[in-house]
């Protein structure tokens, strides 16, 4: 009888327990929606998303430059990040020897815990004034940002389209091999089309990353409240913005900062569910 | 053979010539994409390291910054970051582990752990500026905590919650499921077989899935910087405020406040969290395997 009780109440802890990352995440909504929403309210939707002005001083508060920002800086990672990932994650899956693939596991493993503060600095440090030299500008640029970020993306990246593509029976590729064609033939017609939704949801996922990234970005980009005009220009994002005034910030101010945070985290869950029907959509296949 | 069939036979081999060059200048392109992939991991490691080793001695170490961390040492940092971390792990361990084991031992595929899974999967994708935040409304604010290192501790272990969830639970997976039905064919009751067999079973991916997270808290900047905040005082409870070593290097790179004492930070944070993590997945699970028999 009181063993039965014991079991009872271990099966109730422990389903509790079991919703702490749901309680958490409506929390998460809660309090960032309290602090933002009376900033919306008072500024109008449309005016803060679409105000192409951002002046604290003067109660001007537009995310707009913040906007374009994050997708240019996003969009730059990605162009960098997937082929790059991509490109390993097939070299490792289809072509290296046993050997080399684990080492080289073992290092993107490693690179995926590198601080993102350490990644912003060399980006300060190596990438800025190299893109200041050779390219012209202040060198604190979307360029300098992409550049930056792509290369942070690369270990989501890699790994996730690795266990895609590992998860395409063995079999297919026997059966190319049969058919006489060579191995890069069997990747790009057979193995890349079969593991497409695991790819999918590995972009997906470094894109939420991209755009999430904080204190990388803050020191490479510059974070100048206008719209770049140029990869050269100097660029703000939506997380940058948040993470550079928190500090100092008051009032409508610091709600105008949380219903920043509000249209980031709206991004990143569409982006999030997005993956997530991915990667089921392809297990399901 | 007649001519006919040879010169099927001749333009099938070039054919196949002409694809295998492909074929080599295709792998010839890939290999290069996973060589800039390693070279970058090298590259920062040398980078950081060149510099800053020189920085770092003894008293580097021990003591306590001079002048905001133009001169001195990076003593207060250190103990912050270990104080820090070493409480978010033991608040979100067991509440990870507890998810773990309820999600694979307790309840079946349905809505409820769709919804738990679901849950989990959404707060492992929002990104760590929401999670400062959050929690600086909340603990620092609403839970009026301050500045602490309480409150930096909780919002990192609502960070890392999903890592070790999702660990946990390949890992328990992993563990066949002949040991718990022999489990409770003796007699032992559910809560037994999990207690007595599945965990010490599944404690190396358990045990990788949590140091892991602790290589996570080391590196954390933006969550942290708006509710542990930046003293540079040696903290005497958990509800002083702290600078954990990432916040202390932003610091002295962004504001130029030392590049020698700046690289030496990066340093010692550098060779920490590559410690830790290569500990994670090279070490724990041989430690482990010897033990462990059969698999």
């Amino acid at each position: 009888m009181k063993r039965s009780q014991n079991e009872r109440v271990a099966e109730l802890t422990l389903s509790l327990v079991a919703l702490g990352s749901l309680g958490i995440l409506t929390l998460i909504t809660v309090f960032i929606f309290k602090e933002g929403l009376p900033a919306l309210k008072e500024i109008g939707l449309w005016e803060f998303i679409g105000g192409t002005r951002w002046v604290p001083s003067k109660k001007i508060f537009g995310i707009f430059p913040m906007l374009v920002g994050s997708f240019m800086v996003t969009g730059g990672a990605l162009a960098i990040g997937i082929p790059l990932g991509l490109g390993c994650a097939v070299y490792l899956s289809e072509f290296s020897s046993p050997g080399v693939a684990r080492l080289l596991k073992s290092m993107i493993e490693l690179l995926a815990g590198i601080p993102s503060v350490v990644f912003g600095f060399i980006g300060l440090t190596v990438v800025v004034p190299f893109i200041r030299t050779y390219f012209g500008g202040p060198g604190f640029s979307v360029l300098a940002s992409s550049i930056v970020l792509g290369l942070m993306i690369l270990p989501t990246m890699v790994s996730v389209s690795y266990d895609a593509l590992r998860a395409v029976p063995e079999s297919y590729r026997d059966g190319m091999m049969a058919v006489g064609a060579t191995r890069w033939q069997a990747v790009r017609m057979v193995i890349l089309p079969s593991a497409r939704s695991g790819i999918l949801a590995a972009a997906i996922l470094a894109t939420g990353r991209a755009m999430g990234e904080t204190m990388a970005v803050i020191m490479v980009a510059g974070n100048a409240t206008a719209v770049p005009e140029s990869l050269l220009d100097p660029v703000r994002t939506l997380t940058s913005n948040i993470a550079l005034e928190m500090g100092y910030s008051a009032g409508i101010h610091r709600q105008a900062l949380f219903a920043t945070g509000i249209v980031l985290f709206f991004l990143v869950t569409v982006l999030n569910l997005i993956a997530h029907a991915a990667v089921r959509g392809g297990s399901g296949r | 053979m007649n001519p006919r069939a040879e010169s099927l036979v001749s333009k099938e081999r070039v054919v196949r010539q002409v694809n295998l060059r492909k074929e080599k200048a295709a792998v010839t392109l890939l290999s290069f994409a996973a060589l800039i992939t390693a070279a970058v991991l090298v590259f920062v490691f040398v980078y950081i390291m060149a510099r800053g080793l020189a920085a770092i001695d003894l008293e580097f170490l021990l003591s306590s910054p001079v002048k905001m961390g133009r001169e001195g040492g990076i003593f207060p940092a250190i103990v912050g970051t270990l104080v820090l971390t070493a409480v978010s792990i033991l608040v979100a361990a067991p509440l990870g582990v507890g998810a773990a084991v309820f999600l694979t031992e307790y309840t079946r595929e349905g809505w409820f752990s769709k919804v738990v899974r679901l849950g989990t999967e959404s707060l492992a994708g929002i990104p760590s500026i929401i999670f400062g935040l959050f929690g600086f409304s909340f603990f620092v604010i609403y839970l009026g905590m301050g500045w602490s290192i309480l409150a930096g501790a909780l919002t990192l272990a609502c960070m890392i919650l999903p890592t070790i969830v999702r660990t946990s639970e390949e890992a328990i997976k992993s563990v066949p499921s002949i040991y718990r039905e022999i489990s409770l064919a003796l007699g032992a009751s559910r809560w037994q077989t999990v207690t007595g067999v599945v965990l010490p079973q599944a404690a190396p991916g358990i045990a990788t899935g949590i140091v892991l997270a602790i290589g996570r808290s080391i590196g954390e900047t933006a969550a942290v910087i708006f509710t542990a905040g930046s003293s540079l005082r040696v903290p005497h409870s958990l509800l002083d405020p702290v600078r954990t070593l990432p916040v202390h290097f932003y610091i002295l790179a962004r504001e130029g406040i030392s590049s020698r004492n700046a690289y030496g930070t990066a340093a010692v944070l550098l060779v920490a969290v590559l410690l830790v993590d290569f500990v994670a997945h090279f070490v724990v699970g041989r430690l482990f395997r010897g033990r462990g028999g059969e698999r």
